[in-house]
């Protein structure tokens, strides 16, 4: 299925929860923050949520700013 | 009153749960490179720095991030909601940053205006509602309106930041009249925010009485930025006093201060 990661689309395996997206890219999920379709998934939640095609996620971390 | 010289007794600066003995609050923004901005903060003395949220890069490789120079048993982070323009935007920034930081605090910011990054007081007022009913522990970013600081209050936030010129121009205190009302108005810590241009404005904002300052650029684009940020320390420290010590009124003539008793036979005298 295709999702809309960061603005690209993204395509994934179906099923797959926010958990295995991570995975995937390959990034540490400890220093990010992770929304679907404009909603915060708790870090405590990424395995129990599943991803639907079209999904919109915003995958986000810090970076130096005022 | 102490008549001892040595740390003159001052009270620590309480911002919803956390305490602060430094005054001054740093951005993490602009640094020439991060082992830079790393020394600078250091040398700032603070205990808070601002960070903001953004998209991760997907596809490429994670090399050393921003938070791996930042130490956080010495600094609280304070993530911001800068570049947002609605308080929807500010609302889910905020929600994000708390998550990835696990920091209750966030440097809400709504601004209204592209070229002059001011603050629209309306999105910010809506937000500002939203996340203290979220349980953020929420320092508000706004204009020198002394009456929108005040309806902030109202709602709840823990720190109101009235700006001392727009973000990142360096034009100091503009309006000294407006935050010295909002200062003696206030019930809430108030940090001067943005528009710090040198240490004289630092201490500017101190004397007025500003529980706070925070900057960024003002350090990050210095041709020596942990120069300048050893300066807005002294500074940020010397306005403290000067305002707890508490200034002789201006006027107009002179008051001499040495005798004018006891002088010697002056000629024609």
């Amino acid at each position: 299925m295709t999702l809309t990661v960061n603005g690209e689309a993204t395509t994934v395996p179906t099923p797959s929860n926010v958990e295995d997206l991570l995975r995937r890219l390959r990034i540490d999920a400890r220093q990010v923050a992770v929304e679907r379709n404009r909603t915060l998934v708790r870090k405590t939640d990424y395995a129990a949520t599943l991803l639907v095609a079209g999904d919109v996620l915003e995958i986000v971390s810090f970076v130096g700013g005022g | 009153m102490t008549h001892s010289t040595a740390n003159p007794a001052d009270r620590v600066l309480r911002v919803g749960d956390h305490t602060f003995d430094s005054r001054l609050f740093v951005g993490t923004g602009k640094y020439p490179d991060l082992e830079v901005m790393k020394t600078a903060l250091e040398a700032s003395g603070t205990q808070c720095v601002t960070v903001a949220v953004r998209r991760l890069k997907l596809g490429v490789p994670e090399g050393k991030s921003l938070l791996d120079y930042i130490d956080r048993q010495r600094y609280v982070l304070l993530p911001n909601t800068a570049g947002c323009f609605t308080a929807d935007d500010a609302v889910r920034t905020a929600r994000l940053g708390r998550e990835a930081g696990m920091s209750d605090l966030v440097k809400l910011e709504v601004l209204g205006d592209k070229d002059t990054l001011l603050p629209d007081p309306a999105g910010t007022l809506e937000a500002a509602a939203t996340l203290v009913g979220e349980g953020f522990t929420v320092l508000c970013y706004t204009s020198d309106d002394p009456v929108v600081a005040r309806r902030l209050e109202d709602l709840g936030v823990a720190a109101v930041m009235p700006a001392g010129a727009p973000i990142g121009s360096g034009q100091g205190i503009l309006n000294p009249n407006n935050i010295s009302i909002i200062i003696e108005r206030a019930t809430v810590p108030i940090i001067v925010d943005a528009g710090v241009g040198t240490a004289s404005d630092v201490a500017v904002a101190m004397e007025l009485g500003a529980d706070g300052v925070l900057l960024n650029t003002g350090i990050a684009l210095a041709t020596e930025p942990v120069r300048m940020a050893r300066a807005m320390r002294a500074a940020c420290e010397a306005g403290r006093d000067a305002f707890l010590a508490g200034r002789i009124p201006k006027r107009r003539y002179a008051s001499a201060s040495s005798p004018t008793e006891g002088t010697i036979a002056f000629a024609g005298e």
